[in-house]
């Protein structure tokens, strides 16, 4: 029996050759060079990932101008609490080394969200006070040394 | 009648035909988990690969670590988009359990049960669990997310299509759309940090210690040792997430 | 549009329930998710009932043989474009397929979704229409001539060994066809039911009920396509072909309610630690969609009527009139089960412990008139396909 291939089959198997052709070599000029060189993602997605700038310096950076306030804070229970805990992100102010660029807190509340007292706090862990019992209407500041809050000013 | 030559050829055929086979499916099946199963540990053994401590008993809920993330990382500041969170539970005598996060826990927490009904209370930070088997990871049509050598689950910005399959997939509520780049976004574990040497954002401001980041890897380190020394679990363990951030006395009432 | 986003975002706030990881506010998958399985299930369903036709040789259905290809190319045309339309980068879409992640079940959608485009579909019907495409190319003059040669690819030779040739490759692509479009919408289902994270959706029973629904769905559709069609080339409606169509409809969807009763007797029986928050789930915000709308206008009443219309033999108009109102009902019930799914699965938080809700805008990219327009535009697809290969022209079968 003579082999016969139908008319639709060729013109149907050269329409799918040119489909897959167009597709693949679409797929060779889109893919980005990166892809796939670690794992099934774009390998200089790792350093686009590492590139955006730092807002908090690190405790080191603080250090580097204000070993004198670290060395109060050493000697009693805030030794551990790093400067921009409290003064917030200080990229800025290491770069500028102006006094604006840098947060200064004030005010019972910001003492109080670490220091209020609250069920879910351990009172090993932190010292915790009645906020609205304790000195009401005053600034903890005015009895309190930040830096070295354990010590009450007389 | 069938000779002898004949069914030995055949029982050679079947044999090979089974070996054949065998070692198709073998391979196919191990092949085929590869595909399905994410993770494990990454080849590199001289990166690092970071894990995650927390320790509930050590939080007191003053939520710097969910204002330092926003600030670090340029989150937008309205209180649907967090990179990490603080949560507080509350087990009322009565056993109805009470959670918040006001704002994330951002401006801190107000007690709202009165002393006198509470059974326990304690705050849960929150944060992505850079998990080695993660559910998001798996479902990404794309390849737009994926576990960095070091085993944090980073997003390609430039290549999510936006397509909130991920977000679906994580079982810890970690991702969010990012409102103005349109792409997801989720804790990066400060990548961009960790490759300069500091420590992440959270970690930097814990005013007590309650995290803790480190080398999995490095059997002395910090990390390693605490984990050794206490009993630790993961959220949903269920799930299987291979989950790499352990809480320390993490009550069940946690989700 | 951002303000406006933060706005809903805070309203959604003020109006949420228990607690809700903050993240979940924001509601990611909405009404175009719905409008996708919805109109892929359509796709499916339709197909298969034109390969009952063909492969079990129900003449009977003849009649709405092409219609029902038509109907599933027409709506297939259109299924992925509500999902691309939702994405936040849809510039992005064609990363789908240039770097299809192998472990995601959207991601292997986009072979699936292509394979039955251009491997059954298509096939089916260029096989199917050949020789009268042929035929038109010689009748017709001026651009249309052009046309149809183009369309069947310049393949004119109608000897009868080659026409013999296409009624042996399209029962061939038949029979791949329907395992086809059981994975083409099963496949749907496992976009959702593989989601370890969400209890509402994880379950292995969720691809086989997305599939009997598809069925349910598309079997309505073409029904009711057959009747209009019927109406407006003013030909009478064949009400044999309805008493058909009408049984298969009964059977699939005795089929369907009984998967999806088991799967909820399976939920509620397990009671898992997801079950308290489903519960409130199905008994609050969903009541009105699950109950209401999927199950009594949806199922219980069209199946009721279709029992009915088993053994009632009376007034022709009457049962006709039936079986459009349950094409329509079975379209509503089946439209309410995505919504029940896919908004359903966002509503309650991933922390099992409270709700969030649900707010669908009139306009924009993820509104209502957009899923509206999704919806619609098949049927305008439809008109024109139906134009360009009308079932009722076409060459006179010779055996």
């Amino acid at each position: 029996m003579k082999f016969y291939l139908p008319p639709q089959i060729s013109r149907l198997a050269i329409a799918f050759a040119v489909f897959i052709t167009l597709f693949l070599v679409a797929r060779h000029f889109l893919v980005p060079e990166t892809f796939g060189q670690y794992g099934h993602y774009r390998g200089a997605s790792l350093d686009d990932n590492a590139m955006p700038v730092i807002h908090f310096s690190g405790q080191q950076a603080c250090l580097d101008c204000h070993q004198d306030i670290e060395d109060l804070k050493l000697q009693g229970p805030h030794k551990g609490i790093h400067c921009e805990t409290c003064h917030g992100p200080g990229q800025a102010h290491v770069v500028s080394g102006e006094a604006k660029d840098i947060f200064k807190p004030s005010g019972r509340e910001f003492c109080g969200n670490c220091h209020s007292s609250n069920a879910a706090k351990k009172k090993e862990t932190i010292h915790q006070v009645n906020m609205s019992t304790k000195n009401p209407g005053k600034n903890c500041t005015e009895c309190h040394n930040p830096h070295q809050p354990w010590k009450v000013k007389k | 009648m069938e000779s002898e030559k004949v069914r030995s050829s055949r029982r050679k055929f079947l044999k090979s035909a089974a070996t054949l086979a065998g070692a198709t499916i073998g391979y196919s099946w191990l092949k085929s988990t590869q595909f399905l199963v994410h993770g494990a540990e990454p080849e590199d053994k001289s990166l690092p690969w970071y894990g995650i401590v927390i320790d509930i008993e050590k939080c007191i809920g003053c939520g710097n670590c969910a204002k330092a993330c926003k600030n670090e990382n340029d989150v937008p500041k309205e209180p649907f988009f967090f990179r990490n969170w603080v949560e507080q539970y509350t087990v009322k005598n009565d056993g109805s359990v009470i959670i918040e996060s006001p704002n994330g826990g951002i401006d801190g927490f107000k007690q709202s049960v009165p002393d006198d009904e509470i059974f326990k209370s304690y705050f849960v930070p929150k944060m992505c669990n850079h998990c080695a088997k993660s559910p998001c990871i798996q479902v990404c049509p794309v390849g737009a997310t994926y576990d960095s050598p070091e085993g944090v689950v980073l997003i390609d910005e430039k290549y999510c299509i936006g397509c909130r399959y991920c977000v679906q997939a994580c079982p810890y509520g970690c991702r969010f759309i990012h409102p103005v780049k349109k792409v997801a976004n989720k804790c990066t574990l400060c990548y961009h940090r960790l490759k300069k040497n500091l420590a992440p954002a959270c970690f930097e401001v814990c005013p007590t210690g309650a995290r803790m980041y480190g080398n999995l890897r490095d059997k002395n380190s910090e990390l390693v040792k605490f984990l050794k020394t206490h009993t630790t679990q993961v959220l949903r363990p269920n799930l299987n997430t291979g989950s790499k951030l352990y809480y320390n006395a993490l009550s069940s009432e946690v989700k | 549009m951002e303000p406006q986003h933060y706005k809903d975002l805070y309203d959604i706030l003020a109006h949420a329930q228990g607690y809700i990881f903050p993240n979940e506010i924001d509601l990611q998958w909405g009404i175009l998710i719905v409008v996708y399985p919805f109109i892929t299930g359509l796709v499916a369903g339709a197909f298969i009932l034109a390969s009952l036709e063909r492969v079990f040789k129900v003449t009977i259905l003849k009649a709405t043989y092409q219609i029902a290809l038509l109907t599933a190319l027409s709506f297939l045309l259109v299924a992925t474009l509500p999902l691309i339309s939702h994405l936040s980068q849809p510039q992005r879409a064609y990363e789908i397929m240039i770097t299809p992640h192998s472990s995601s079940a959207m991601a292997i959608f986009g072979f699936v979704y292509l394979w039955y485009l251009m491997v059954v579909l298509l096939l089916e019907i260029w096989f199917d229409y050949r020789h009268s495409m042929v035929l038109w190319s010689q009748e017709k003059k001026g651009v249309m001539k052009w046309v149809y040669k183009i369309l069947c690819l310049g393949v004119t030779d109608i000897s009868p060994r080659t026409l013999s040739w296409d009624k042996k490759l399209g029962y061939i692509i038949t029979i791949i066809g329907i395992p086809s479009a059981f994975i083409l919408h099963g496949y749907v289902g496992f976009i959702f039911g593989s989601i370890k994270a969400n209890p509402w959706w994880s379950t292995p029973l969720m691809p086989i009920i997305f599939l009997f629904s598809a069925m349910v769905s598309g079997i309505s559709l073409v029904l009711l396509v057959y009747m209009v069609i019927s109406r407006i080339r003013k030909i009478a409606i064949d009400l044999s072909v309805l008493d058909s169509i009408g049984k298969y409809l009964f059977f699939v969807l005795i089929l369907d309610f009984t998967l999806e009763g088991l799967d909820q007797i399976h939920r509620i029986y397990e009671a898992n630690e997801s079950f308290e928050i489903l519960k409130l789930l199905v008994s609050g915000k969903l009541y009105l969609t699950l109950f209401v709308s999927q199950g009594l206008i949806g199922t219980i009443i069209p199946l009721i009527t279709l029992a009915f219309l088993q053994f009632y033999r009376g007034r022709i108009k009457l049962r006709k009139t039936l079986y459009f109102i349950v094409g329509m009902l079975v379209l509503v019930g089946v439209y309410s089960m995505r919504w029940n799914v896919v908004i359903g699965g966002q509503l309650f938080s991933k922390s099992f412990s409270g709700f969030t809700s649900f707010k669908v805008g009139l306009i924009g990219l993820d509104g209502t008139l957009m899923a509206a327009f999704w919806l619609i535009l098949p049927f305008g697809i439809l008109a024109f396909l139906l134009w360009l290969l009308p079932p009722w022209k076409m060459a006179p079968e010779e055996d």
